[in-house]
């Protein structure tokens, strides 16, 4: 297992580097002059062009710029915005942020989407399993700017229960509805698999065997079938959590919430190129390193995965 | 075994009793499954018994409904398809069929205990084979990890399979098929049963293991003076471990016997040809023996004997008019038409 762990970890320089370079080559390579319009109506001094080219390396070849670029990142800096706020410190306010609201969505999911999925998969009641199904597909074919739209529409503004957008410090209530709202697609996904997962396992022969050895009901569902069942749910809830950590750029927008995904989409609109290549190159951390953890995790679950 | 559950003063009276009694006995049974092409009657009326102490083999091919009663016996029929519609199940004379449902989870693995074919499959992949025969222990008798793991151990090493103390720790994935068989047996021998029910218990292994694992069953039986119903298509199997054998086609028991007279001098065309089908070594050269045609649709079951499309001797009566259970005396009992002949002739 330890071995495992760390070839992991070796394997993760190489896919660092590439997606590091990839991403900064791109953005930076993208045409357009990122000083237009930076000084308002008038073209900017060739001093200021001179002293930014100078600071972002921009004189250099693209490879050196990355590589000039790697050196500062390696020693904890992210470098600057061209109006010369810190990128490390955007991104220490952002982050608590897009954790609180990936929080919120995963209790949502693993809540609401586990439930349903187990109650459908243990019941018979067909009213009850073509609710949850024809609900699930609602949810699964809506864009998540619709169902936004919806919740901010009927409880924002009709009902009058919330703000229709989020403060700019997050607090975690007014999370609630963004955070469902992110979580929408996945926690339909959730049900489904659940409901599928356990009615496959209920015909298995080890629940045969379990009811044969006169194990009581109780013990034979909760211990026997839904431990089985658990493990691709689990796999998707972890690697779900990954693509939450990664921020959301949609749900974010539509309810003003400034997080990670807020961050990305405005690095990407105002050309801040620098920003871009810090806030991706931390996303790619999180998502190599999330994954490895349900990697770890899926074995933990399922005893016939063994990585040595 | 049945002594000392009984004990005290009662013990003579009741050991009379059941000696008189049937350990395990299934009469009439109906059983069909209702799909949505129709409904398949896979169990029109099977009676078979076993004693305390014996093996009894049930017989048959696969359709027959051998395991179907089986599943039966122990409540685990899915359902639906399957619908019991008549008949009984008697453990020691209590009709489980109408027992409550607590009660006939309390028979399972105390009274009545099953073995499966595909060790692999039955037993839970994610937890240890340790576990699941601790839980007997822990869920069933109230006992502590400890002591219920000091139980699987024990159990584990009377099943012969070596280094039990580690063997306790690991996954059924870990064990070899033979040796995940002996696991089965041991979690089903967990609370001394009286019944045993091994449903194809050496299917799924290798020749020789199978000899292995069938003298070990006829071990524990002796041991333990278990009734043990031996479920199987192979006549192989059956020679060395039976008493009494009891032969099925088409959800019926067409021929029951003690082992040796019905070896000897079958007396149904199906127990006959299926004994012509087993491949000999000492007749070299010559094509195997097979029986002609399929097991019948269970949803059209043929008019008059359901063996007469594929009987070698069958005549127009047979086409029409279902054949009695003849008794033929010492145990015998066939249903065929020439039941009496057949079996002076052998």
């Amino acid at each position: 297992m330890g071995r495992y762990i760390l070839r992991r970890l070796l394997q993760l320089i190489p896919v660092f580097f590439g997606t590091t370079l990839l991403i900064y080559v791109l953005v930076w390579l993208v045409p357009g002059d990122p000083f237009a319009g930076k000084c308002g109506d008038r073209a900017c001094p060739p001093a200021y062009i001179e002293q930014m080219t100078h600071k972002y390396n921009l004189d250099q070849n693209i490879f050196v710029q990355y590589f000039l670029y790697l050196g500062k990142l390696f020693q904890g800096d992210f470098g600057q915005t061209y109006s010369g706020v810190d990128i490390s410190t955007l991104i220490g306010q952002a982050y608590p942020i897009t954790v609180r609201l990936a929080i919120i969505a995963l209790i949502f999911e693993g809540v609401i989407g586990l439930a349903a999925g187990i109650i459908t998969g243990l019941g018979r009641k067909r009213f009850v399993d073509n609710l949850v199904m024809i609900s699930t597909l609602v949810l699964i074919s809506l864009p998540v700017f619709v169902t936004g739209f919806i919740i901010q529409v009927v409880f924002g503004m009709d009902l009058g229960w919330m703000s229709v957008t989020v403060s700019s410090d997050a607090p975690w209530g007014e999370l609630i509805a963004p955070g469902f709202v992110l979580a929408s697609l996945s926690m339909a996904y959730v049900a489904r698999l659940t409901r599928t997962s356990i009615k496959e396992n209920k015909r298995a022969d080890y629940v045969r065997t379990a009811i044969a050895k006169g194990q009581p009901q109780k013990r034979v569902i909760g211990i026997h079938l839904l431990r089985n069942s658990a493990i691709p749910v689990m796999t998707f809830l972890g690697q779900d959590l990954g693509a939450l950590m990664g921020g959301a750029i949609v749900t974010e927008g539509v309810f003003n919430i400034k997080g990670i995904g807020g961050l990305v989409k405005q690095g990407i609109e105002t050309k801040e190129s620098m920003q871009v290549v810090g806030l991706v190159t931390i996303l790619v951390l999180v998502f190599l390193v999330m994954n490895l953890i349900v990697d770890l995790l899926y074995a933990v679950l399922d005893p016939r995965i063994r990585y040595d | 075994m049945t002594d000392i559950q009984q004990g005290g003063d009662t013990a003579t009276t009741m050991t009379e009793d059941a000696q008189g009694q049937p350990a395990l006995e299934v009469s009439d049974l109906h059983v069909e499954f209702r799909t949505r092409d129709g409904v398949a009657t896979v169990l029109n009326g099977v009676s078979y018994h076993v004693d305390p102490g014996e093996t009894l083999a049930v017989l048959g091919e696969s359709g027959s409904g051998k395991s179907v009663t089986a599943q039966t016996v122990m409540g685990i029929l899915d359902s639906p398809p399957g619908f019991v519609t008549g008949g009984e199940v008697r453990y020691q004379g209590e009709n489980l069929l109408t027992a409550t449902e607590s009660r006939r989870v309390a028979v399972r693995g105390e009274e009545v205990a099953m073995i499966f074919q595909d060790s692999l499959s039955a037993l839970n992949p994610v937890f240890t084979v340790g576990f699941q025969i601790e839980e007997q222990f822990r869920i069933r008798r109230g006992m502590s990890r400890k002591d219920a793991r000091k139980r699987a151990v024990e159990l584990l090493d009377l099943v012969k399979i070596p280094n039990p103390q580690s063997r306790v720790t690991q996954y059924p994935h870990e064990f070899s098929g033979g040796m995940r068989q002996r696991a089965m047996i041991a979690m089903s021998l967990a609370l001394d049963p009286e019944v045993l029910i091994a449903d194809e218990p050496t299917t799924a292994l290798d020749v020789t293991v199978q000899a292995q694992i069938m003298d070990l069953l006829g071990e524990l039986q002796r041991e333990r003076n278990m009734a043990l119903i031996l479920i199987t298509h192979d006549l192989g199997v059956v020679a060395d471990v039976a008493d009494r054998i009891a032969v099925m086609y088409a959800g019926r028991i067409v021929e029951s016997g003690d082992v040796y007279s019905l070896y000897r001098n079958p007396a149904h065309p199906y127990t006959l040809a299926l004994l012509e089908s087993i491949p000999r070594l000492d007749v070299r050269g010559q094509e195997l023996n097979t029986i002609k045609g399929l097991p019948p649709n269970l949803m059209r079951i043929p008019e008059g004997c359901p063996f007469n499309p594929r009987c070698t001797r069958a005549e127009d009566r047979c086409r029409t008019e279902m054949p009695e259970l003849h008794q033929l005396g010492e145990g015998r009992a066939s249903r065929c038409h020439f039941a009496s002949e057949l079996i002076n002739n052998g």
